[in-house]
């Protein structure tokens, strides 16, 4: 076995010409794919690229309702797709592994952890109870996980993300597969856990010389992992390169484009410096329950025209700033003033025309909007709502929001689940739009998105507030939205706000060591990044 | 009127013969006078007479057309039980919305009320208030009501407080919206799917239950038709081989099977739709 894992070179897994069908309609249209032992594969895409169902297939595993109607898998000299079904599981969890997206939903929260980790070597007959558990300790060790022996006992939900994210690898490589397939293991966690994790995975798999496939749509932390990297778009093959020369020679224009995404971050300063006050939000303390204080004594200002950035990884509480903001959360201390009036700490205190002033837009699109409206109610709503304006007044109006928010005017009747997850944040802009608001809060709005999608809203925010005069509030956790397109960049860290002030400075050094922390972590389109990264926090 | 027809002939068979059963029973329950032989209550014949090209279902226990009693009992039956899950139904889904709306004390309270109904066994309730209040109609829908209204308030609290932590929802409110608008608007049109799935499960549980009370004796009184009370007077008739009990049986059994076969459907496709 060692032997076999020691030669390289040798293919380990082979896909020719595969075509997967999902009902009439084909997902990919025939890719060839070759993995060889030891090698760590990269495929990148956006959402509804062919990325999953791909490595899934690599897997010998399709999706019910899907079919592959050409090509065949090979894995180690057996053709995946002809073998019978219980030989095929018999290959799962001992030769092939697979980790999930959201290890959350795929750990059985009624186990502990190490419980989960056995089940793969017992069933299999590959280790008795004790031996596995013994693994799993020098596993969770190696994964760099805190206090290895008795981690085990916990259940799922008494691990953080991250911890929960390595534990589930430490469970893919139970029973030492020769292929793990890692499908975006770290998309749901901030940055600075990305990090531990994405390192923890690659030293491990280095270590076993295990064979990988890496699916992501983030490029960047792709470059960290992979040996050779295929880019996919709508279930074709784009372009497939070592990772180096990929990310120095792109030579397809979607590799560029995914690539400059990255890169463009420079943005036209606006001339004039501060000017007038829109929000000034003056020692703000607020907390869900009595006593507790997630926010902490938290002052900042939005001028007319700018926007201000509010970037901290996930439970710093900038979500809660929002709240407050917005008079769902009254603050126990502190003032809001927004334009010349003091802000009421309740949303059902203040008067129409306040509320009419301040508008947001969420993280998820998809839920922003009632699924049973139509766009011309949801955009239409706030129009008879606050300006009190007939039927066909509202219809003109409508249909001159979609077309200021890029989207063609005959999607007027749609309803919104017949759109597109980009087309829907414009929704929900342009409904934020409607109201002529002075400030819009901007919750995580780009997150949800494809980095391509996400990008072109970025640009229409922007465009919307040279022609509009809007503020906004930008709350992320992306920096390269922040230096995309903040003036001002606030950053919260545990409630408080460690740093604040227009983006060129707090974005150059000297920084607050946090920022310094957040900074650092965002992957950059450098292969060698995270060693250096690494390298650097170590001396 | 094309689409129509495409749209029956895309119709699993099963749901077909559900929607033909309904359409029957309501066709009988609008048009029974026009299509029964005898009156309601006329005593035409012999008891327990055979099946005959007169009296095509041949005659009950005092010697009334069975055929005649049962489309009259379908007009009974079927409108009292529609009656009534109607009102729970209205009742049930302002309450169950209200309670999820506004939360608080309102949720409290309501929810306690429907708590202390819920803990008497429906039958035993029914009965208690039957037998107290006399049986009349309107204390059999009232009581119905009440029961029903209970578990319809449940199910609607449930999905609509799911509903309502949606951010569409917040984005309401931070509009300014009223609390009938949130309600009515952006709560109502997302519980519709399971309500009406819940509609037609809930009009069988109430025909059922008013043909149990009426078998028991609390339901309809003699001499009017219903489909209940008809089994139980002729009940006795099976020991002696006279199969006029297991008509106005096997009828209930037919709009029940019908009515679930229907809500199957409208589940399935409910289903389908939301992937």
């Amino acid at each position: 076995m060692l032997m076999n894992k020691k030669r390289k070179n040798d293919d380990l897994l082979t896909m020719k010409n595969i075509h997967i069908a999902g009902g009439k309609d084909e997902i990919i249209h025939g890719i060839d794919l070759t993995l060889k032992r030891g090698e760590v594969l990269g495929l990148i895409g956006e959402s509804g690229a062919g990325k999953s169902t791909l490595g899934l297939a690599a897997m010998g595993y399709i999706r019910s309702g899907c079919a592959v109607t050409e090509g065949s898998i090979v894995f180690d000299g057996m053709d995946l797709l002809t073998m019978n079904a219980s030989a095929r599981r018999k290959l799962w969890g001992t030769r092939i592994a697979y980790v999930a997206q959201s290890s959350a939903a795929s750990f059985n929260p009624a186990h502990t952890l190490i419980r989960q980790f056995t089940e793969v070597p017992l069933q299999h007959g590959i280790a008795g109870k004790a031996r596995a558990e013994k693994k799993a300790v020098k596993l969770y060790d190696r994964l760099n996980l805190p206090h290895p022996e008795e981690i085990g006992r916990r259940y799922p939900h008494q691990v953080s993300g991250g911890q929960l994210q390595r534990a589930m690898v430490a469970m893919a490589m139970a029973a030492d597969p020769d292929i793990i397939i890692f499908d975006e293991p770290t998309t749901a966690l901030d940055v600075t856990t990305q990090i531990e994790v994405l390192a923890a995975i690659r030293d491990v798999i280095r270590d076993k010389n295990t064979a990988a496939i890496y699916i992501s749509h983030d490029l960047a932390v792709v470059a960290q992992m992979a040996d050779r990297i295929m880019v996919l778009k709508d279930g074709n093959l784009v372009e497939e390169g070592e990772a180096e020369m990929l990310l120095d020679e792109p030579k397809e224009s979607y590799t560029q484009e995914l690539i400059s995404v990255r890169l463009n971050h420079a943005r036209p300063r606006k001339g004039e410096k501060g000017g007038e006050t829109i929000l000034k939000v003056d020692s703000v303390t607020a907390g869900y329950k009595k006593g507790e204080r997630v926010l902490k004594n938290i002052s900042l200002h939005v001028g007319k025209r700018r926007t201000v950035a509010v970037v901290g990884e996930s439970g710093s509480g900038k979500s809660t700033l929002a709240r407050v903001i917005t008079g769902l959360l009254p603050p126990t201390k502190g003032r809001i003033r927004f334009g010349d009036d003091l802000l009421k700490p309740k949303t059902s205190q203040r008067n129409r025309e306040t509320l009419r002033r301040l508008q947001m837009i969420y993280q998820m699109p998809d839920v922003a909007v009632n699924p049973c409206h139509t766009l011309l109610q949801i955009i239409g709503r706030p129009l008879s709502f606050y300006f009190g304006m007939e039927k066909e007044a509202i219809e003109a109006r409508v249909r001159e929001l979609l077309t200021m928010v890029e989207l063609p005017e005959s999607y007027i009747n749609r309803y919104p689940s017949e759109l597109s997850g980009g087309e829907k944040q414009r929704v929900c802009i342009a409904r934020a739009l409607a109201a002529k608001p002075d400030l819009i809060i901007c919750d995580e709005v780009t997150s949800a998105l494809d980095p391509l999608v996400a990008e072109s809203v970025l640009k229409l925010l922007q465009r919307l507030q040279n022609e509009l005069g809007v503020s906004y509030l930008f709350i992320t956790h992306d920096l390269t939205t922040v230096k995309a397109i903040a003036d001002e960049v606030v950053v919260m860290f545990k409630g408080r706000i460690v740093e604040q002030g227009p983006r060129s400075e707090v974005l150059t050094p000297p920084h607050h060591a946090y920022t310094e922390k957040l900074l650092a972590s965002v992957p950059e389109m450098d292969t060698d990044w995270l060693d250096n990264y690494l390298e650097g926090s170590v001396a | 009127m094309n689409q129509l027809v495409n749209f029956l002939k895309r119709m699993p068979l099963s749901a077909l013969f559900g929607l033909v059963v309904i359409l029957l029973n309501l066709g009988v329950f609008c048009l029974a006078p026009a299509i029964a032989p005898f009156g309601e209550t006329e005593v035409v014949g012999d008891v327990w007479l055979p099946m005959s090209t007169i009296h095509l279902l041949g005659t009950d226990h005092i010697g009334r057309d069975m055929f005649t009693r049962i489309v009259y009992g379908a007009r009974n039956t079927i409108g009292v039980a529609l009656l009534i899950t109607f009102i729970a139904f209205f009742s049930g889904t302002i309450l169950g919305l209200a309670a999820a709306t506004m939360k608080g004390w309102v949720d409290q309270v309501l929810g306690r009320i429907v708590d202390i109904v819920m803990a008497f066994p429906p039958l035993i309730f029914a009965l208690m208030v039957l037998s107290v209040m006399g049986s009349s109609t309107t204390v059999l829908v009232v009581v119905l009501s009440l029961l029903d209204c209970t578990r319809v308030f449940r199910l609607v609290r449930a999905v609509a407080m799911d509903v309502e932590v949606m951010p569409y929802v917040e984005a309401a409110r931070l509009r300014g919206e009223g609390f009938w608008w949130v309600m009515r608007r952006e709560i109502l049109p997302n519980t519709m799917p399971p309500l009406i799935a819940e509609f037609g499960m809930r009009f069988c549980f109430v025909f059922l239950f008013i043909s149990a009370l009426s078998f028991l004796g609390l339901g309809f009184q003699p001499p009017a038709a219903d489909w209940g009370s008809m089994v139980r007077e002729n009940a006795g008739a099976i020991t002696f081989g006279i199969p006029a009990a297991l008509w106005p049986a096997s009828v209930i059994a037919l709009l029940t099977i019908g009515v679930n076969l229907v809500v199957d459907w409208l589940l399935n496709l409910q289903s389908k739709s939301a992937h």
